[in-house]
């Protein structure tokens, strides 16, 4: 199948205040359409630097990223984002309806569809009775919600998910990720979530991309052949699960050796 | 009760002073400070007939000139703010023409527009616009840089990006500036009415005072006090509702600290 999302040989260096430094060296993976891909590496791998690239917020400095045939120079139409600063990246000013709702008055969205989507995605989300609330009156896994109904109205090709659920408590993260997951099933996107937990990555994803640290290549592209229905405990429990999480574990800590030796 | 209570707390001195000020001069015999009671006495005759003509006039250049500075301050302040080079290059020329105190411009503004209103308004948008543009830059500056990266994702441009992020991303800093700039414009309002115009309510207590008319100068100048009260209270409540979101995410922050 050809792939959605093709990065080709990214790199990216930093130049500024008279020193360079290099980000990334040589990144190469890609996502089926449809697929759930989970990037993980140590803090400090150039995650967030690589996600910016993927979105087009940020220029790679060699190599392309290319989603559908289309080489990305700029944020492409169909692919929305959710940050980790899900406080910083709702509007204070607007409401959490009008919040999901600003990407679609932008592209014009009729409104009978517009209401649809935005009740929708809030239903769907677990929000339908906070409308007209404002963001700072929600707690951080509610405005989390809010950030991923934004994301699942505007009915993109591809999400981007740059470690969305770092910020929350542990219990209100396990419901995230369930909530991520379900929403995958449902609406058949292709999700790349960027995450630093190892757990995470091998509970969330159907392929974990594992990053040494910076300057950043792939270490491993490595299939999780867990069943597609997961549970929070009894997939966790899993000889499986506990294998994979060893591998991956594993690899990120030679490749941190490799590069304090 | 709560609300009644802090009411008499905000009115008990003003209402204490204009007591003592009753009391103190309640058997003056000098003409240059008369009794309170004259002075009020005066304050309807004195104030009534005028009231279409000067009153208006003046607080109708007020507008003109704060709407003005308002509107020049945000317009010029929204792309100095998102440009750096662009900020580089008018800075130093803007820091040179806000320290020029704006009264001595008049004579020039005179000699150029008139003894007309436009000479007011400009004189107030002169001394008006600076705390508006200056506070615009910084809050078109400090716009958050996710939220930025939201709307580029989001594809967030044009009108909409300006209404949605930028004025109301910087509207905390912008609506700061506008306070000031509200004093300053009351200011030369009466400034300009003294030294530029023949009429307007600076204009008419000058003249009161130059005729010995001491209580309706005094009654005047409350006038100008009242008035100062009124915008003020004004301008607070468009502040908390424009606001509204600002205080309400600031709260539990203050909370914490």
């Amino acid at each position: 199948m050809t792939p959605l999302l093709d990065v080709r040989h990214v790199r990216k260096v930093y130049d500024g205040h008279g020193r360079t430094v290099e980000a990334i060296r040589d990144l190469s993976f890609s996502c089926a359409p449809g697929e759930l891909v989970c990037i993980v590496g140590p803090s400090g791998a150039g995650k967030t630097t690589l996600l910016k690239c993927v979105a087009g917020l940020l220029a790679p400095t060699g190599g392309e990223v290319v989603l559908g045939d289309v080489r990305v120079d700029g944020p492409p139409p169909g692919m929305a984002v959710v940050f980790q600063e899900y406080g910083r990246s709702l509007f204070p000013w607007l409401t959490a309806w009008d919040n999901v709702a600003l990407p679609l008055r932008q592209r014009r969205t009729p409104p009978g569809e517009l209401r649809r989507l935005v009740d929708g995605a809030l239903g769907e989300v677990g929000l339908a009775d906070v409308h007209a609330a404002y963001p700072w009156q929600l707690s951080g896994g509610m405005q989390q919600r809010v950030a991923i109904a934004r994301a699942i109205a505007y009915e993109p090709r591809i999400l981007l998910m740059d470690e969305p659920f770092a910020a929350v408590d542990a219990q209100t993260r396990a419901d995230l990720e369930d909530l991520t997951r379900s929403l995958w099933r449902r609406h058949a996107m292709t999700i790349l979530f960027v995450t630093h937990d190892i757990d995470e990555a091998v509970y969330m994803g159907q392929r974990v991309v594992i990053l040494s640290a910076s300057p950043t290549v792939v270490l491993e592209d490595l299939a999780i052949d867990l069943p597609g229905e997961r549970d929070q405990l009894a997939t966790r429990s899993t000889p499986r699960f506990a294998e994979l999480r060893a591998r991956v574990y594993a690899r990120i800590q030679q490749a941190k050796q490799r590069s304090t030796t | 009760m709560a609300r009644l209570r802090q009411l008499a707390l905000v009115l008990a001195l003003p209402v204490a002073l204009l007591a003592l000020c009753w009391l103190l001069l309640a058997d003056s015999t000098s003409f240059y400070a008369p009794p309170l009671r004259r002075i009020l006495a005066a304050f309807g005759p004195t104030w009534a007939p005028r009231w279409a003509s000067e009153d208006a006039s003046s607080i109708a250049l007020l507008v003109i000139g704060y709407a003005g500075a308002v509107v020049a301050g945000v317009g010029l302040g929204i792309p100095l703010g998102a440009r750096p080079r662009l900020r580089a290059v008018f800075e130093p020329a803007l820091e040179l023409f806000r320290a020029i105190p704006p009264p001595a411009l008049v004579p020039a503004v005179k000699l150029v527009f008139g003894w007309g209103p436009a000479t007011n308004v400009l004189v107030i948008v002169s001394g008006a616009v600076w705390p508006v543009l200056l506070n615009t830059i910084e809050g078109v500056r400090a716009i958050d840089e996710v939220l930025a990266d939201t709307c580029r994702c989001y594809g967030i441009t044009g009108a909409r990006r300006l209404y949605v992020l930028v004025l109301r991303a910087a509207s905390p800093q912008i609506i700061t500036g506008m306070r000031q700039a509200l004093s300053i414009a009351i200011i030369l309002m009466v400034i300009s009415d003294m030294m530029v115009g023949s009429s307007g309510l600076g204009f008419t207590i000058l003249e009161f005072q130059r005729g010995f008319s001491i209580p309706e100068m005094w009654s005047g100048i409350l006038l100008l006090g009242g008035l100062g009260v009124v915008l003020s209270l004004v301008f607070r409540g468009f502040e908390a509702v424009a606001l509204r979101w600002y205080h309400g995410l600031r709260r539990p922050q203050r909370g914490d600290a």
